[in-house]
C-alpha cells in the first residue's frame, strides 16, 4: 500500500503508524500502560454506552454541535471566496481542547484511575483538564513551562481555580516541550495509579490516533453543515497546526475528498532561523524526521539530533514536532502546510476582532491570518473554512502588550 | 564480546559523555575501570532526556550546552578502547541523536570505534527491526530494559532481543538515587531468570555499597548512574577521575 491509498482511507491508520510516522518510542516502563491503555480505548471506542455518554456530554455539557458562521463582512472586506468558520471558539472552557480532555477523561474514569496528569501548553488543554477532572471528581496535575505561565496567566488561575495543581517546568525552555517530558517523568514514577492525558495528536501509540478520533466531531460536523448551508464542500479548510489536534479534527473527515485542500498553518515566529520559529515543514530551517516524546515526525533539531529551541507569539503552537499524521499528510501532499509570522497572526487578531466581532485565540489567528491572504486569490464562488479552535480571552495579556491598547484610538494599523 | 563481570556482583558505571568536558570523562572512565568497574555505559548526552531525573538531566544540559555531540562521544569510545582493551564499553543514547547520524551509519560508526553494546532508553523491542539488523551486521550487543511494569510476555521478547547482558530497572520512576533497594528489583529479576541465561545487571537508584550488595544476592551486576553524575557535578574537575576511582573502589565492601 502506497502513502497516497493510506491517506485516502481514513480507518487505514493502523498499529500507529501513520505512514512511515508515528509508532512507540518510550522507556519500557511505560509500555505496559500504552498496551492497557490501547485496549481499554478500542473497547471503549465501540462500546456504544461510552460513545452515548461522551455525546450527551458534548451536547448538554460543552455545547456542540458549534456553529458554522458565514462571516459575511470579512468575507465582503476581503472580496474573494466565502469565509466560513467553525466556531470551537464557542465551546465550553473556550477551545476545542475539551472535545480531546472529555473523551480521555471519561476513558480514565473507566479505567479506574483516579489520578490525572496532563501537560499544556497555551493553558487550553489544561484548563480542559482541569475541568473534566472537577467535574469526575479526579485528582488533576498539570505540568506547565514557566515561560508559558507567564504569558498565559489567566489560564493558570483558571486551573488552579477548578482545584487543579499547576505544576512550573523551568527546564529547557520552558514551554510546551518541556512540560510534556516532565508529565512523562511523572508518568513513568506513577505509572500504575496515573492516566496521561496528552493534549495533542502526538506521542507513543495510541494517543495520536486517539486524540484524532476524539476530535474528528469537528470534522463530521463541520461537513454536513457546509452540505446544508452551502451545498457543496469547502473549497479549502484552513487550521493552525501546533502538535495538530485540532487541525486533524478538522481535516479528518475530508481525507477523501480530493478536491478539499487542506492547509495546516505552523508559526512563523519572528523568522527562518532555527530557534525563531516552530514550522516544522518550513523548507529552509525546518524540521527533519525524527524522534521526539515518544513518536517519529517532523522535529525542529540541529545537526546533531538535539531538539531546537522554538519561538511564537501563541504558546499553543510553539513546539519542536509535530503530529505524526501531518507528516504523513505532508510527504504525500494531501494536506500542505504553510507558516504565520507572530506579526501577521497579530493583526488577523485585529481583523477578526473588528470586522466580525470575534476575538480569536493567537493560535486560532494563524489560521486565519493564512485564510486573510488566501481569500482575496480565490473565486467569489469558492468558500473557505477556517476552523477557529479557540478564543483569545486567554491573550489578553499578550495582546495589551504587544498592540498597545492604552489608548482609545484604533491601533490596528501599528501592527 | 568483552562484556565480562568478573567479579560478583559486577559493575556498571554511566557517565554522561562531556560532563564537565570530554578529556574528563576520558579520565574519570579509565578511573572507573581501573578501580573495578566492568562496563562502562557513556552517555550521550539529549537535549530532553525524558527517563532521566534531575542529576543526569542537569548534566545532560550542561553537556548539551558545551556542543558535545554523538560523533565526539565516538571519539571519546574509540580512546577508551584503544586504552583499556578489555573493559565492556557500551553506548547509551536516546534515539534522536542516532536517528540524526542514521541507524546503520551509527553502528557502523560504534563499531569501528570499539563499543561492544549500544543501549538506547527510548528504543522497544518491537520498534527494532532495521536497529537489530544493524547491531548484527557489526557484531554489537543490543541491550534493551526490562521493567518491573513489563509482563512476562515483553520480558521473553527483551531478553531474546538482548546481548551482553539484560537491564533491570530497580523501580517504576525514573533515573535517581534512593534510600533501599525496592523489592520490585528482585522480583523482576527472579522473572527475568526464567527467560534468559544472560548476566542481569539492575540499575536506578542504585548508590552505594550496601545497594551493591544487596543487588548482588540476586542479579549480576549493579549500574551506578546518578549517584556517580553527581559526585562529578560536586567535585572539582581535575579531582573528578580519583574521586569516582575512590567510590568505585569502594562499592564492593
Amino acid at each position: 500500500m502506497s502513502t497516497s491509498d493510506v491517506v485516502n482511507s481514513p480507518s487505514a491508520a493502523v498499529a500507529g503508524r501513520f505512514g512511515i510516522y508515528g509508532g512507540r518510542y518510550v522507556p519500557e516502563t511505560l509500555m505496559a500502560a500504552l498496551e492497557e491503555l490501547e485496549v481499554a480505548y478500542a473497547q471503549a471506542k465501540d462500546d456504544p454506552a461510552f460513545q452515548a455518554e461522551l455525546s450527551d456530554l458534548l451536547h448538554h455539557y460543552c455545547g456542540r454541535p458549534t456553529p458554522l458562521y458565514f462571516a459575511k463582512r470579512l468575507s465582503e472586506q476581503l472580496g474573494g471566496a466565502k469565509i466560513y468558520l467553525k466556531r470551537e471558539d464557542l465551546l465550553h472552557t473556550g477551545a476545542h481542547k475539551i472535545n480531546n480532555a472529555l473523551g480521555q477523561g471519561l476513558l480514565a474514569r473507566r479505567m479506574g484511575k483516579q489520578r490525572i496528569i496532563a501537560e499544556t501548553g497555551a493553558g487550553q488543554h489544561g484548563v480542559a483538564t482541569a475541568t473534566v477532572c472537577a467535574l469526575f471528581g479526579l485528582e488533576c496535575v498539570i505540568y506547565m513551562g514557566e515561560e508559558d505561565m507567564r504569558r498565559q496567566e489567566l489560564n493558570v488561575y483558571r486551573m488552579r481555580l477548578l482545584g487543579a495543581e499547576v505544576r512550573g517546568v523551568s527546564a529547557g525552555s520552558a514551554t510546551l516541550k518541556d512540560a510534556i517530558s516532565e508529565a512523562m517523568r511523572d508518568w513513568v514514577t506513577n505509572v500504575r495509579t496515573t492516566y496521561y492525558i496528552l493534549g495533542s495528536a502526538l506521542g507513543a501509540h495510541p494517543y495520536p490516533t486517539m486524540v484524532r478520533d476524539f476530535h474528528r466531531v469537528i470534522s463530521l460536523e463541520a461537513k454536513a453543515q457546509m452540505l446544508e448551508q452551502e451545498g457543496k464542500l469547502p473549497t479549502a479548510i484552513v487550521a493552525c497546526v501546533g502538535g495538530g489536534s485540532n487541525a486533524i479534527g478538522a481535516f479528518y473527515e475530508f481525507l477523501p475528498d480530493a478536491n478539499v485542500q487542506l492547509i495546516g498553518v505552523e508559526a512563523g515566529g519572528r523568522g527562518t532561523a532555527l530557534g525563531q520559529h516552530a514550522a516544522r515543514f518550513q523548507k529552509i530551517g525546518g524540521g527533519v524526521p525524527g524522534v521526539l516524546q515518544g513518536t517519529y515526525s517532523y522535529v525542529l533539531q540541529d545537526d546533531a539530533g538535539q531538539i531546537s529551541l522554538t519561538h511564537s507569539v501563541s504558546a499553543g503552537l510553539d513546539y519542536a514536532s509535530v503530529g505524526p499524521e501531518h507528516a504523513m499528510l505532508h510527504d504525500s501532499g494531501r494536506a500542505s502546510y504553510v507558516s504565520c509570522s507572530d506579526d501577521a497572526a497579530l493583526k488577523a487578531t485585529v481583523t477578526l476582532a473588528r470586522t466580525e466581532g470575534i476575538l480569536p485565540a493567537l493560535e486560532s489567528a494563524h489560521a486565519v491570518a493564512e485564510a486573510i491572504r488566501l481569500a482575496p486569490t480565490m473565486a467569489k464562488t469558492d468558500v473557505l473554512m477556517v476552523n477557529l479552535s479557540g478564543r483569545g480571552d486567554k491573550d489578553m495579556g499578550i495582546l495589551a502588550r504587544e498592540l498597545d491598547l492604552k489608548g482609545a484610538g484604533a491601533n490596528a494599523d501599528r501592527v | 564480546m568483552p562484556i565480562e563481570f568478573r567479579k560478583k556482583p559486577g559493575i556498571v558505571a554511566y557517565l554522561t559523555a562531556g560532563d564537565p568536558d570530554l578529556a574528563t570523562t576520558r579520565d574519570i572512565a579509565l578511573a572507573a575501570i581501573d578501580n573495578g568497574a566492568d562496563v562502562i555505559e557513556l552517555g550521550v548526552p539529549f537535549s530532553d532526556p525524558l527517563a532521566d531525573g534531575p542529576v543526569i538531566q542537569r548534566a545532560s544540559e550542561r553537556s548539551v550546552a558545551q556542543g558535545t555531540t554523538l560523533t565526539d562521544v565516538l571519539g571519546i569510545a574509540k580512546e577508551l578502547r584503544a586504552a583499556r582493551p578489555a573493559c565492556g564499553l557500551v553506548l547509551f543514547s536516546y534515539l534522536n541523536p542516532v536517528v540524526r547520524m542514521g541507524m546503520k551509519t551509527f553502528c557502523a560508526k560504534a563499531a569501528e570505534a570499539g563499543a561492544d553494546g549500544v543501549l538506547l532508553t527510548d528504543m522497544i523491542v518491537e520498534e527494532g527491526g532495521e536497529y537489530l539488523e544493524a547491531m548484527h551486521v557489526h557484531k554489537l550487543a543490543p541491550i534493551f530494559l526490562a521493567a518491573p511494569t513489563s509482563p512476562d510476555a515483553r520480558l521473553k521478547a527483551i531478553a531474546a532481543a538482548s546481548q551482553g547482558f539484560v537491564y533491570a530497572i530497580s523501580r517504576v520512576g525514573i533515573t535517581g538515587t534512593q534510600q533501599n533497594v525496592a523489592g520490585d528489583a528482585a522480583e523482576l529479576v527472579s522473572r527475568l531468570r526464567k527467560f534468559t541465561k544472560l548476566p542481569i545487571a539492575v540499575g536506578f537508584g542504585i548508590s552505594n555499597a550496601e545497594h551493591v550488595k544487596a543487588v548482588g544476592e540476586f542479579a549480576d551486576a549493579a549500574i551506578i548512574g546518578s549517584a556517580l553524575v553527581a559526585l562529578i557535578e560536586k567535585s572539582d574537575p581535575a579531582e573528578a577521575p580519583a574521586a569516582v576511582g575512590r567510590f568505585i573502589a569502594g562499592l564492593r565492601g
